[in-house]
């Protein structure tokens, strides 16, 4: 049985991470199709919205990781050839998007949640704690005689 | 003050759930164009067989308003699209084709029959003019004007609505410009 479980996890660490790059588009070049491979993550595919053409099997996504190695191979930057797709694309397909006008709701986002909510859950707690910290009214002497009843008898009266 | 924060709360809840209640009636496989009111890409594509020498380029989008639409054999919304697509030739509407990301003799085959809607053909199998154009699928429509520039883009097939409602009243207005 252990070995069984030791043979499963194994496979599993085998495993590499799946990805729809076939054999026969890569570069041959190492550095120039590990770049390529960086750049096809941050793509997204516009057939199957929130995969990258890194992951995705869609003839478009196959195509335009060819186009991408194109670029790569004619000597092209990583951004040249991000431009190049999102010339074509538009902003969209990049799963990162740009901080600019269009999206700095969506950058600001976090901040707008999180430092209201976090005023409030302070001015909370501070109102909170303020009226735990009001004195404790002592008890009366009827009160007093009770509790030492208790104290003594383990049980009410 | 106590009211207001029971209020306040209730009131950015609302704003939030309009916005995303909007957003959920937009269709995000509809990407906006790049190209709106841009120049059409450069491209000089030949046709489909026999008549390879008669593509589509271009330069042949100057003059008149047309309608370019991209299809293909494989494409089954196309072949829902394509009667609408006839009645619009007969018409007297101007349409010119993309065989995009197909065999040449696919969609030769494909045209020839089911009838042939287009003035002019080109074969894209490669797809990388459709990619120029920044198509996502088959079908899609492009409005060009008489300077070669993309007016507007229509994903999926031309229903009645779609063109009694936006293009035909879009090109009668380019007419118009020219």
């Amino acid at each position: 049985m252990r070995r069984l479980v030791l043979g499963l996890v194994c496979a599993l660490l085998m495993a590499g991470p799946a990805a729809a790059v076939l054999p026969e588009e890569q570069l041959a070049d190492p550095v120039l199709e590990a770049r390529a491979r960086e750049i096809s993550q941050e793509l997204r595919c516009v057939v199957c919205q929130n995969q990258s053409i890194d992951d995705s099997d869609a003839p478009l996504a196959a195509d335009l990781r060819a186009i991408v190695r194109e670029r790569l191979t004619a000597g092209d930057t990583n951004e040249e050839v991000m431009a190049y797709i999102v010339a074509r694309y538009g902003n969209f397909v990049l799963l990162k998007p740009p901080l600019d006008l269009q999206t700095i709701l969506l950058w600001s986002a976090p901040l707008l949640v999180l430092i209201p909510g976090g005023l409030g859950l302070a001015l909370y707690l501070r109102r909170r704690g303020r009226a735990s910290a009001v004195e404790p009214t002592p008890l009366t002497a009827e009160e007093q005689r009770t509790l030492a009843d208790i104290l003594k008898t383990g049980d009410a009266p | 003050m106590r009211r207001l924060g029971f209020i306040i709360p209730i009131a950015l809840f609302l704003m939030v759930a309009a916005a995303l209640g909007l957003g959920l009636r937009r269709d995000p496989s509809i990407l906006p164009s790049m190209l709106i009111d841009r120049p059409i890409p450069v491209f000089d594509l030949p046709g489909l067989p026999p008549s390879e020498a008669e593509g589509l380029a271009s330069s042949d989008f100057s003059g008149k308003p047309v309608l370019l639409n991209v299809f293909a054999s494989w494409c089954v919304a196309c072949v829902i699209e394509h009667p609408m697509l006839l009645r619009l030739q007969a018409q007297g509407v101007t349409i010119h084709g993309l065989d995009w990301k197909d065999e040449p003799a696919a969609g030769a085959d494909w045209l020839a029959q089911r009838g042939n809607p287009y003035t002019l053909i080109g074969s894209d199998p490669r797809g990388r003019t459709g990619i120029d154009f920044g198509v996502t699928g088959a079908p899609e429509t492009f409005v060009i004007d008489g300077h070669g520039r993309v007016r507007y883009r229509h994903v999926g097939p031309i229903t009645p609505e779609v063109w009694s409602g936006t293009l035909q009243p879009m090109l009668d207005r380019l007419e118009q410009e020219t």
